[in-house]
């Protein structure tokens, strides 16, 4: 959609004809003005944010990446490449990729139910959504062992499985879309899918081609999010996964025990190694959305 | 919106000035001394995790006492290899206590601690204790010993080998059961291999493994004497068993060389017969081998620490732990590193 339409005109889709409503879907996917030239205020604003951004992110990155090549291109292969190592990055880039994918519907879903319905109890369920957040992940990772452990009130006992990666990071990252997606479907306007529901739309077509095409960016970030602090994660999974190699142990322990034998190249390697990865899945997922919204307009 | 509200550059700048604040109140933490009697010193101690209740009540005995009575302290405890790491990287402290002879290397070669640190009649240990195994309740497998270990379907629990410093005890000690006993070095790997074989969790830290262990995973749980004895102060229910062999855990403490006297003489006084009882009643063998009264959580609170017939030492066994962290432990040639990347392949 481009930024100059000012009276978007008329979109036929499949099987309705709706005029989008401006302010909604505009609010969300309109390009945002910008400057073409810097005014004194904004190059201030552009210069606090670099410097800021600098300091807490770019200069640690440029250290980590030049203590993963300071040993030479053949320690930093051996350290990425070693077995265990590919084995720990397999498991924790798959578990954190499905999980993302499965929060992008389930957080959608619970977003749309908090949003949309109103039942008793919503506050607190609104409050709870959050508390994955909230919980320093060395608890949560106690919680989910005592209920989901060999002691398991329930039956379930999948510590020191593979599922046990699953749980934990799905639940840590359980927020990311929901959190994401709630404000967008919030400032939708009921009038569209009103108007494509009076014109015919089933409530499923009006769901798919109205409504997830304005959240989509939004579950996009949120799925973004949920992946990036996926393969990150550690304090949830060294109580309930058991750490075992080439089974249940994820990058971060791989990291840890280099780190724990003064191996810092090694820890930096992977670390380097685990950077590209959550760029290359960030880039894409970019690529994806704007994609998806040229195709939109 | 029409409630009162601060103008958008008002509140800006009220946003700056509050941050601006936070952050000088941050960097005057370290440096705000509790005021009181001019004379009051306050020594920082960094420890692992582990022996920080006994530190806490060593502490308030020194209080009591002429060279103590205007001492207060700053305490940090963690994982053994966080903690010296962080002293290296410029974590104040006057006094560390660390789980492992290694992590204090580390602070010797950054300049640190002074070379000599071991040059006292104590050999820089401050606390001590025994590798032993955790049972379930009634030891329904009938644990006795190592051997029992590597049967098939006992599940294992051991802190991670790899990530965790303070769990190479462990591994050593199982090494040194066949090593030490005449076996080769290829039968002590493949002692090894068979016991890391039978492991159902490595957890991050021993105390991450004592969580795992009472929270119901697997039949033994390797652990150390007073970790086994402190959480059964605190009500976990399990029994342990002393190997007839195993290993002499020795945990260093020493003083850097920048820090202020007091430093000295807390350290006299840990090693004093009064704070090595004390240790002893959370769990610690005391170096002068004069066992407290009664320790509670101990298999026989009456006589809490039965002599191994046979214990092995770094020192006997193993050489030092320069060696040791080569031969076992190296990126990809350690024998222990590569048990480890072999686990779980069929």
């Amino acid at each position: 959609m481009t930024g100059t339409a000012l009276a978007p005109a008329p979109v036929i889709r499949d099987e309705v004809i709706v005029e989008p409503a401006p302010t909604a879907i505009r609010s969300v996917r309109a390009q945002p003005r910008y400057h073409r030239r810097l005014t004194a205020a904004s190059g201030l604003g552009l210069g606090v944010a670099v410097l800021w951004l600098s300091l807490l992110v770019l200069i640690p990155l440029a250290a980590v990446v030049g203590t993963a090549v300071a040993g030479g291109p053949g320690a930093f292969w051996a350290a990425l490449t070693a077995p265990q190592t590919l084995n720990a990055i397999g498991l924790t880039v798959a578990v954190a990729a499905g999980i993302a994918l499965l929060n992008a519907v389930m957080g959608t879903i619970i977003a749309w139910v908090l949003v949309r319905d109103r039942f008793w109890g919503r506050g607190v369920l609104n409050v709870v959504i959050d508390i994955p957040f909230a919980m320093p992940t060395i608890v949560a990772g106690l919680v989910l062992l005592s209920l989901y452990g060999p002691r398991s009130p329930i039956g379930v006992n999948i510590a020191n499985t593979r599922m046990s990666v699953a749980l934990a990071i799905a639940f840590v990252t359980l927020p990311f879309v929901v959190r994401t997606v709630m404000p967008v479907l919030e400032e939708l306007e009921l009038d569209v899918e009103e108007a494509a529901s009076s014109l015919g739309a089933s409530s499923w077509v009006t769901f798919r081609r109205i409504v997830l095409p304005s959240l989509a960016p939004a579950i996009t970030s949120g799925v973004a999010l949920s992946f990036a602090r996926g393969i990150s994660e550690y304090g949830s999974l060294v109580l309930l996964t058991g750490n075992m190699p080439n089974r249940t142990e994820v990058v971060s322990v791989r990291v840890l025990s280099h780190i724990e034998n003064g191996e810092l190249g090694s820890a930096a390697a992977i670390a380097t190694g685990m950077l590209v990865i959550a760029l290359a899945v960030l880039a894409t997922l970019d690529l994806v959305q704007r994609k998806a919204a040229r195709h939109d307009s | 919106m029409s409630h009162p509200s601060l103008s958008p550059r008002r509140s800006l700048a009220a946003l700056t000035l509050l941050i601006a604040a936070w952050l000088t109140a941050c960097s005057n933490v370290a440096a705000s001394a509790p005021s009181g009697s001019g004379e009051s010193t306050v020594l920082s101690i960094v420890g692992y995790a582990v022996p920080a209740e006994a530190n806490a009540r060593i502490a308030e005995a020194w209080q009591q006492t002429p060279d103590g009575q205007d001492v207060t302290f700053e305490t940090s405890y963690g994982a053994s290899g966080d903690q010296s790491r962080n002293v290296l990287n410029g974590q104040p402290a006057d006094y560390v206590h660390f789980s492992v002879e290694s992590d204090v290397t580390r602070l010797v070669d950054g300049g640190l601690v002074s070379p000599d640190w071991k040059s006292g009649p104590n050999k820089g240990v401050v606390s001590t204790s025994v590798v032993v195994l955790a049972v379930r309740p009634g030891n329904p497998l009938g644990i006795k010993g190592w051997d029992d270990l590597i049967k098939p379907g006992v599940e294992i629990v051991t802190p991670n080998p790899a990530s965790s410093g303070a769990a190479r005890w462990n591994i050593l000690a199982a090494w040194a059961h066949i090593a030490a006993n005449g076996g080769s070095d290829a039968e002590a790997t493949d002692f090894l291999k068979k016991l890391l074989g039978n492991a159902v969790a490595l957890p991050g830290s021993g105390r991450d493994a004592t969580t795992a262990f009472t929270s119901g995973t697997g039949d033994v749980f390797i652990t150390y004497e007073n970790e086994a004895i402190l959480a059964r102060q605190s009500g976990a229910d399990f029994d342990y068993i002393v190997p007839d062999d195993t290993l002499l855990i020795e945990n260093p403490g020493t003083v850097l060389i920048d820090a202020k006297p007091a430093a000295t003489q807390w350290l006299d006084f840990v090693l004093s017969d009064q704070a090595q009882e004390i240790f002893g009643e959370t769990g610690f063998r005391p170096l002068n081998g004069k066992a407290p009264a009664r320790v509670e959580g101990a298999n026989d609170p009456e006589s809490p620490f039965p002599q191994p017939q046979r214990l092995y030492t770094i020192a006997n066994d193993f050489g030092s732990w320069e060696e040791l962290s080569k031969t076992f432990f190296a990126e990809q040639t350690g024998i222990v590193t590569q048990l480890l990347a072999e686990l779980g392949k069929s």
